[in-house]
């Protein structure tokens, strides 16, 4: 199943689009650093899309209305563009292939890798981590009920529980995964 | 007068000696060792600092038997275009030769000052071998280092009191460097380390602020998140620079009250940068320090403009101000009003590629124009410009000694009068009589070259991009613009009349830097031939390992890049480069 998610979101990524991407495009964050920020970006999504003009360029929901970016000219305008910008474009690009997190389990020997742009949202990746470790709990379906409870660390290194904030806000500020069990997840407030 | 010693042996050469400290200015110095040779060996031996603009412009080895008691140098490498990837990659600039010639002959050697070289963790391990006295790195737009090399430094320059990365792209290889600073080590002053993209250890950094109790300046990186630059500060509350690290954090009214009180307990704090992706609710801590700011980096802080102009308007005496154009005009006005000191603004684009409406103007530049009467230095990103705001600006800063004006879409006319912005330009080089540095966007003909060629007395570099109608352009900047040092040009219809017409002119200059306009490789073939203290080099990313020679005379030079030099030839030419 994993499999044809991701041939479906390569799909989706060669499609030629104008305009506002869908809730379900192939998304990632936008670098918040601005100098060369949107070279970047547009370097590793002309990766994506091969043969579409250059003047196509895909963002984050977050910008308001797509009109045409004009063809871009190399070192214009003269803002320096690090190295170490490009150092991030290599890492985006290695990102847009898949967002892996970690996750780590209490009580597991080794943690693992998950790609969250596999997954539709939090049912899917309950069960996908049900499925994964499912040697090492005795069982976890749904969050309320079992002995486990799913952490996340955010973007400002902040624990925070897992479901409380719509699927592509999450996938966009996960850094990694913890499923903690529910003895040490005291003080954590329940999900709604 | 007898040469040799003749009466220059009146004096003992102390004497002599003393005399010529008291010249700061290495051309003052340079004219000392013309004089005679009593006077040049006594210049030579007692020159403490040196520059070098072009590392290339002279072997390693001959600046260090010439000069052998520096404790000072500084060195350029490459280009300033490679800021914007027009210089290929692997085009030169290798520290490695210097540093071996200054460990053979400079072994007192307390400063290096690196600009746009590469630099690699064999050239740190022997520079921190080889100089007992070592006080100073500061590399700054460099790559190839690593954090190992940064252990390194720390962990054998028993002085070291400045460690300035400004800019300079660091592998990470070794995580735990700044553990290398021995527990003995308190001489740091200047930890500037805001370009490294890791992580570094919190912990250890405090305990390296703590005993360092002469630390003026802290530049920290992205990685260190808000609540522990509390903790460092309150550690240096005696910081004078600082650059802080993300910004950013859930808004906790404890962790903001602690970073208020952090700030005010730093009562010498003169400059701020940093303050990367600024949340607006956690400006109002820096407030504190407000008053006594005189520089101001806001450039990683693409924050609304009305937080930005209130934190902005409690800094009243502002000499210098780096902000994005999120600030708008509205900000530059308050900007106008309360910064009145203000030297130097840069007002960097936010959004460079995306058609968002920012509301900055023309007027943004000409309200701090005529409001800050001190005003020397103006970079400005924008995307529309009036020749009458121009004239305004000409008008109101004639002490201008640096503006650098980048119209983003290139062509650009008047939006008013539909009109080239020769006019514009025209005004700012025949009023600003002291203009060092100039930079010209937007549409403009060979107009203003000329005027820029007649009355740009005292311009030293000068930078072009799609601009002119024909050779003519150039022809008028290279047979006038007395003091012109540095010329970077792109995307101009500029081509051999003028080039092989000045080329004299060319060895009165550091460098010239030519970019898709119409040069041709004949035309570089003469230039070299004629002029052989000039170094012609040519590249072209497509070509790797082909053979120059047999290219036809009529083919057109992509990059052509021409500097003076007495080194001959360089030998380290990447397949891409190719000395005519």
């Amino acid at each position: 199943m994993e499999v044809s998610v991701s041939d479906f979101d390569n799909l989706k990524a060669t499609e030629l689009r104008l305009g506002l991407p869908g809730i379900d495009a192939p998304e990632k964050p936008a670098p918040v650093s601005p100098r060369g920020s949107k070279r970047a970006l547009l370097k590793a999504n002309e990766e994506c899309w091969p043969g579409t003009s250059k003047s196509l360029e895909a963002d984050t929901s977050n910008q308001e209305a797509q009109p045409m970016a004009k063809a871009q000219v190399i070192g214009w305008p003269p803002i320096r563009s690090y190295r170490k910008n490009s150092f991030k474009a290599r890492k985006a690009e290695v990102e847009a292939a898949g967002l892996f997190v970690k996750v780590s389990m209490d009580g597991a020997p080794y943690l693992r890798k998950i790609d969250l742009k596999v997954y539709k949202g939090y049912k899917e990746l309950r069960e996908a981590l049900d499925n994964m470790f499912r040697c090492f709990s005795t069982g976890m379906e749904g969050c309320n009920g079992s002995e486990y409870a799913i952490t996340y660390e955010d973007k400002d290194g902040d624990w925070m529980l897992v479901g409380d904030v719509p699927w592509e806000m999450f996938i966009s500020s996960c850094k990694r995964l913890r499923i903690m069990r529910r003895s040490e997840a005291t003080g954590m407030p329940s999900s709604p | 007068m007898p040469a040799g010693g003749g009466w220059a042996a009146m004096f003992p050469d102390e004497v002599w000696e003393h005399v010529f400290s008291f010249l700061a200015a290495d051309g003052d110095r340079n004219a000392v060792s013309l004089v005679c040779r009593g006077w040049y060996h006594i210049e030579r031996r007692s020159r403490r600092r040196i520059f070098v603009g072009n590392c290339y412009a002279i072997a390693p080895t001959v600046a260090v038997r010439r000069f052998p008691n520096v404790r000072v140098v500084s060195i350029k490498g490459k280009p300033h275009f490679a800021d914007f990837n027009l210089v290929p990659s692997d085009w030169g600039g290798h520290a490695d030769a210097w540093v071996a010639a200054m460990a053979e002959g400079w072994p007192l050697l307390e400063e290096l000052h690196l600009k746009r070289m590469v630099v690699t963790d064999e050239c740190l391990e022997l520079l921190a071998r080889s100089f007992k006295n070592f006080r100073v790195l500061a590399l700054s737009f460099c790559e190839g280092v690593s954090t190992a090399g940064l252990a390194a430094i720390a962990a054998n320059c028993r002085n070291l009191r400045e460690l300035d990365l400004q800019e300079t792209v660091v592998e990470e290889n070794c995580v735990h460097w700044l553990s290398h600073f021995p527990e003995s080590s308190t001489s740091l002053v200047n930890l500037s380390i805001a370009s490294l993209e890791e992580d570094v250890n919190i912990a250890v950094l405090e305990h390296l602020v703590s005993r360092c109790t002469n630390l003026k300046t802290l530049k920290l990186n992205y990685a260190v998140p808000l609540d522990r630059l509390v903790n460092l500060l309150c550690r240096a509350p005696q910081l004078a620079n600082l650059g802080t690290g993300r910004f950013t954090a859930e808004y906790r009214p404890e962790l903001f009250s602690k970073l208020e009180s952090a700030f005010a307990s730093c009562k010498s704090m003169k400059s701020l940068s940093g303050i990367c992706e600024a949340v607006p609710e956690y400006l109002p801590a820096i407030y504190p320090i407000c008053d006594g700011l005189t520089s101001l980096n806001l450039c990683d802080a693409p924050v609304n403009g009305a937080s930005l102009t209130k934190l902005v308007s409690r800094c009243k005496n502002l000499q210098r101000l780096w902000v994005m154009d999120v600030i708008e005009d509205d900000g530059l006005a308050a900007v106008a009003s309360s910064c009145k000191l203000l030297q130097e603004l840069r007002v960097f684009p936010c959004d460079p590629y995306g058609a968002d409406p920012v509301s900055l103007t023309e007027h943004g530049l000409v309200t701090v124009s005529t409001g800050c009467p001190m005003l020397q230095s103006v970079l400005y990103f924008c995307r529309q410009m009036t020749n009458d705001a121009l004239f305004a600006v000409a008008r109101s800063s004639p002490n201008l000694t640096c503006f650098r004006l980048c119209i983003i879409d290139p062509h650009t006319p008047d939006y008013v009068t539909l009109e080239p912005l020769d006019a514009g330009f025209s005004a700012i080089v025949e009023s600003c009589k002291d203009l060092r540095r100039l930079s010209v966007s937007g549409l403009l003909t060979n107009n203003v070259f000329r005027s820029i060629g007649a009355s740009a007395d005292c311009l030293e570099m000068l930078s072009i991009a799609f601009a002119g109608d024909s050779d003519a352009g150039l022809h008028y900047i290279l047979s006038g613009c007395k003091s012109l040092r540095k010329l970077e040009i792109r995307d101009c219809p500029f081509g051999d009349k003028a080039l092989l017409a000045n080329a004299a002119k060319l060895e009165t200059m550091r460098s010239l830097w030519m970019s898709s306009c119409f040069v041709s490789l004949g035309a570089c073939r003469l230039l070299a031939q004629k002029m052989p203290l000039l170094n012609v080099e040519v590249m072209d990313e497509k070509k790797r390992g082909g053979s120059w020679d047999s290219q036809p005379d009529d083919c057109l030079v992509e990059k052509l890049y021409v500097y003076r030099t007495v080194a001959g030839q360089r030998s380290d030419t990447p397949p891409c480069v190719w000395t005519v």
